[in-house]
């Protein structure tokens, strides 16, 4: 038997159209656009002002909290313009427009491709380099790396995880980053390792990624401490507290964060990036994103700079389709649908997703005809359907004692539903609610 | 770009289940039963399924258009599958005019009053048997006579029926068990009874089906068939002259049909598995205390009502395991 | 038959003295005291329980008021003066006097003037529309059009405009209890002050975006040009973040904003229909 998480989870087809497709190198675009919001956590502050001429790899924007971080420039030209521009949430958020000139790159920086394998820094530097490459969570979420990294005091970190699990339906920039980038990746996991006092790590990989098992358990042997964990193919498998139930048995309590349990997890992107700013100083301005659906005539991997515009990726991938609905960035069960293709590639990007009027529309909501489901399938063991009713009555106190905190939005109870119903849609917008509540309170 | 994109909320993918595509697997797995019912009881089992899917999907046609002036929604096929399970909940015999008034009860007030389908408190189906019971009791209890396969006029008593007046009337079971259809044949469904309680059989393949297609889980029908073998099992230990043995229970009278079709009503169940089993449990024990102590031969009908009220109670107190819960909290 | 009668009528009537006794004590045992002045105000309140107050409900506010002795920042926008003077005589306490206000929508972005740039399928609500993004047009501080305003309002005073997509304040029943400000995600409502005949001007409008850009989404958005501040004389016109505010309190509807306005956002409402004459009067008074 495979290891898995418990309660709950569904298996979305998984339309891995792009797993056999090489990552290919976008070329630099004109103008880049890069938001100061791509993380969760305090805006960062600009530094760059109209008409400053900036390097690939330089601070553009500077954390402004703990949890916040730096934004760097990903291309090497003069500011255009700091303005509002809409960007993947749907709202217009502060950013710096720059025209790009040539691709010259900050000082210090290593762009060599060979590996570097040994480094003598002790675990507060490898923190402060992550914090200094403005590197957040790659999965999608974007939390500060640093923060994940400087456990509360009183709390030690037993084990790292890194999630490979890729669980998202179409989505397969992981799964060609492990195939492609293994030697940095275990490197990058090092240091993870080492900046956080433990000596063992485990990869999270589903076993629908074969290859990537395969090609990681031999890498395995030349390092130290790292194990890969094959697991089950279930959704939400990638979600932080259902990858370390998985792999470790282990249940995160009711809100509480994973280092409670004694787990700290990134994902794989998040440590081949932070391989590249220790051993390379290089920070955070390239990403892989996949490009894909059904009616895309290339879909493909790309690695593409931050602020890329969105459409020169689907115009790479082959144009944007007529039949096209919805265009979402992310994978179609968190990912979020964009009003418009004008949009940049942020950190948290980690594909962009074409359905088509097939896919792409919502039916009939119907009434509830109590079947369960949604409840069968909650990887929190929540009720979906009394949530949402509860969210719909605006009874907030009694969907706080409902754990509506706990949901982890990965959208099982409403792709589950027979009737249709919009469950994770009131869900989230209690969650809101009850979580100003709950700060009000304090 | 002169098409607009569409903009939802995450998730932007679906299963392909549809509450249409659940009612019909349901009438699917109904209808190797249903077809053995008009085999045995010919024309008169098929007039009497007609006559209730029509008024029934009528009601909520009328209802749902001139009432509640809505978007009729009788497509979505659950006015169809009240039908048939009502149907197969009367015996063949029925005067027609008797099986119009359940299906408009068991529609018109079991469902519509409470606003249509999801809102009612009460499998609807078993609303019009229940009430078809009680006001017509002797039509409610005629069973044709299909003793040499012939459907005869005079009327004869359901294997239960045999058992609860025997054993009022001094004689011991195993006496009793003499005159009354084998183990086979209760399961193969050559005696009388409503249409869809005579085989065992077919309903179960209905079940596996339903399994299959996981339209239902195993928790509410295995459990009712468990608790109701379990005590009846006891029982039958304590004392074989004065009780029937279990798998006689279990095969006889309208058991499979409400462990499998009617208990299971998605709408009238609890929503948590834990409480489904609670529920499941409390179905069996009313069952069997009507069936042995109650005034009627069968309880079924009434055991499930019974704990379809209790469900919302259920709902409230018995909540699925949470993630992260304390182990002993 | 005449024994079982008089037997029933026995047990009867002992089981309601009995009864009477136990509930005696019991109401006796838990007496809670409570100021009755509590039910005087609770009494002279509209009994509307709308919350426009702050409170849960006219009882709330009824104990808030007792509680506190005092009625300081505590006004009941539906019964308005009268029923917070009759308050005050029960409390014997001072009733400040408020001006009745009614609720405006900031936003006249109509289909006509506002143009789709993306279709939303998620949940019909506002609150979870303005959870995803800034909603169907390019404006992201406009009217979702879903209704939830609808929805809060106690006194059927507002429907939605099918024609327009946007939402219609009908001004007899409005009581400025403040709700539908509460339940607007893009905080479209404003409480003006109540002017005779329900007249009013004000900037329909709450795009802060660049004037160049905020046209370009909506044809009617204030662009923050400043005209009408330099135009208005009692100082009611503020301008920030390239958006104009018209205070009600100022404001003495003489309409000249409303004619210097280049994109129609400051809008004139309940004035008598006779627009060429007052322009005609209104010319030579200015040369």
């Amino acid at each position: 038997m495979l290891k898995t998480f418990k309660i709950g989870g569904v298996h979305p087809a998984e339309n891995k159209i792009t797993a056999t497709k090489a990552v290919v190198k976008l070329p630099i675009p004109k103008t880049v656009t890069i938001p100061v919001t791509q993380h969760i956590g305090a805006p960062s502050k600009v530094i760059v002002k109209r008409g400053d001429v900036v390097k690939t790899g330089q601070i553009i924007a500077q954390s402004s909290g703990f949890v916040s971080t730096n934004i760097h420039s990903s291309v090497s030209g003069k500011v255009l313009k700091i303005d509002t521009v809409y960007d993947s949430s749907g709202y217009k958020k502060e950013s710096v427009v720059i025209n790009t000139e040539q691709d010259e790159w900050d000082e210090g920086v290593d762009t060599s491709p060979d590996l570097i394998k040994h480094t003598d820094l002790d675990a507060k530097t490898i923190t402060n380099k992550i914090l200094d490459a403005g590197i957040v969570g790659l999965g999608g979420a974007t939390f500060p790396t640093h923060v994940k990294l400087s456990p509360p005091p009183g709390m030690k970190a037993e084990v790292l995880l890194i999630n490979g699990v890729e669980c998202e339906p179409y989505l397969t920039a992981d799964h060609r980053l492990m195939l492609e980038r293994g030697d940095e990746l275990m490197v990058g996991i090092m240091l993870l390792m080492k900046a956080l006092g433990v000596n063992r790590a485990v990869i999270g990989i589903e076993r629908n990624k074969p290859d990537a098992i395969e090609h990681l358990t031999t890498l395995t042997k030349n390092y130290e401490g790292i194990e890969i964990c094959p697991l089950k193919v279930k959704y939400p498998q990638g979600g932080e507290k259902q990858l370390i139930k998985a792999i470790t048995g282990r249940e995160v309590p009711s809100g509480a964060l994973p280092i409670a349990v004694g787990a700290v997890v990134n994902n794989v992107g998040t440590a081949l990036a932070v391989y590249e700013a220790v051993m390379k100083n290089k920070p955070l301005i390239e990403r892989i994103v996949t490009v894909t659906g059904k009616s895309l005539s290339k879909p493909s991997n790309f690695l593409v700079r931050i602020g890329t515009p969105v459409k020169d990726l689907i115009e790479a991938a082959g144009g944007l389709p007529d039949d096209t609905a919805k265009v979402i960035s992310g994978g179609p069960m968190m990912g979020k649908a964009v009003a418009t293709i004008d949009i940049p590639v942020t950190k948290g990007t980690s594909g962009i997703l074409i359905l088509n009027e097939n896919e792409g529309h919502r039916k009939p909501v119907l009434n509830c005809i109590r079947c369960g489901r949604c409840v069968e399938v909650c990887p929190m063991g929540l009720e979906p359907y009394f949530l949402m009713t509860l969210s719909e009555k605006k009874v907030w106190d009694k969907a706080e004692k409902e754990q509506i905190m706990d949901c982890i939005e990965c959208g099982s109870c409403s792709f589950t539903c027979p009737a249709n119903r919009p469950l994770l849609d009131y869900i989230r917008y209690g969650k809101l609610t009850v979580g100003g509540i709950i700060r009000s309170r304090k | 770009m002169d098409k607009l994109l569409t903009i939802t909320p995450s998730p932007h993918i679906k299963q392909g289940d549809s509450v249409n595509k659940i009612m019909y697997s349901v009438i699917f797995a109904l209808i190797p039963a249903l077809a053995w019912s008009f085999f045995i009881f010919g024309l008169p089992a098929v007039l009497i399924t007609l006559t209730s899917v029509l008024s029934c999907v009528l009601v909520e046609w009328l209802i749902q258009k001139f009432i509640m002036k809505v978007e009729p929604t009788v497509k979505d096929g659950s006015a169809i599958l009240t039908g048939i399970l009502l149907a197969m909940n009367v015996p063949a015999g029925l005067p027609l005019w008797i099986m119009i008034l359940g299906a408009v009860v068991a529609v018109g007030v079991g469902k519509m009053s409470f606003g249509g389908l999801g809102q009612n408190p009460f499998n609807p189906a078993l609303v019009g048997r229940v009430f078809m019971l009680i006001s017509f009791p002797v039509q409610m209890t005629t069973w044709p006579n299909i003793t040499r396969q012939v459907v005869d006029a005079t009327s004869e008593a359901t294997p239960l029926a045999l058992v609860k007046e025997g054993v009022k009337g001094g004689a011991s079971v195993p006496e009793i068990m003499q005159t009354l259809p084998g183990y086979d044949e209760l399961l193969l469904g050559n005696f009388s009874g409503s249409l869809g309680e005579i085989s065992a059989a077919l309903l179960l393949i209905g079940m596996v089906y339903m399994l299959i297609r996981k339209v239902i889980t195993w928790h509410i029908p295995l459990t009712i068939m468990a608790t109701v073998f379990v005590f009846t099992g006891i029982l039958y230990l304590v004392d074989p002259l004065q009780y029937a043995d279990p798998v006689f229970h279990l095969l006889s009278g309208g058991l499979m049909l409400g462990a499998i079709y009617m208990a299971t009503d998605m709408v009238t169940s609890p929503m948590s598995k834990r409480g489904q089993i609670i529920y499941a449990i409390g179905i069996g024990l009313i069952t069997v205390s009507i069936r042995l102590w109650g005034a009627y031969p069968e309880g079924i009908s009434f055991a499930i009502l019974i704990m379809n009220a209790f469900t919302p109670l259920i709902n409230n107190y018995v909540k699925p395991k949470r993630f992260g819960e304390k182990k002993n909290g | 038959m005449s024994a079982s009668l008089i037997y029933t009528i026995i047990t009867i009537s002992s089981l309601g003295v009995a009864a009477a006794i136990i509930l005696y004590f019991t109401a006796r045992k838990f007496y809670v005291y409570e100021d009755p002045r509590i039910d005087e105000v609770e009494e002279a309140l509209p009994a509307a329980n709308c919350g426009g107050c702050g409170y849960a409900g006219c009882r709330a506010f009824a104990e808030a008021i007792v509680k506190d002795n005092s009625l300081d920042d505590k006004f009941c926008p539906v019964g308005g003066n009268d029923v917070m003077k009759t308050v005050a005589e029960i409390m014997g306490l001072e009733a400040g006097d408020q001006k009745a206000r009614i609720a405006v929508l900031r936003c006249n972005g109509t289909c006509e003037f506002r143009p789709k740039t993306n279709h939303y399928e998620g949940a019909t609500t506002c609150a979870i529309a303005a959870m995803n993004y800034g909603g169907e047009t390019g404006c992201q501080y406009g009217c979702l059009g879903f209704g939830d305003c609808v929805d809060a309002c106690d006194f059927d005073a507002l429907h939605m405009d099918p024609e327009t997509g946007l939402p219609v304040v009908t001004d007899e029943n409005c009581v400025g209890c403040g709700a539908c400000v509460e339940a607007c995600p893009k905080d479209l409502f404003e409480l003006r002050k109540k002017m005779p005949k329900y007249r009013r001007v004000y900037v329909a409008c709450r795009n802060e975006d660049k004037g160049g850009v905020a046209k370009k989404s909506c044809e009617v958005a204030c662009i923050g040009c400043g005209k009408c501040e330099q135009e208005c004389k009692y100082d009611a016109i503020t301008i920030t973040n390239n958006l104009a505010f018209i205070d009600s309190d100022k404001c003495v509807l003489c309409r000249k904003c409303v004619s210097v306005c280049p994109t129609n956002a400051i809008i004139e409402e309940n004035f008598p229909p006779r627009k060429i004459k007052v322009e005609k009067e209104a010319q030579p008074a200015e040369s």
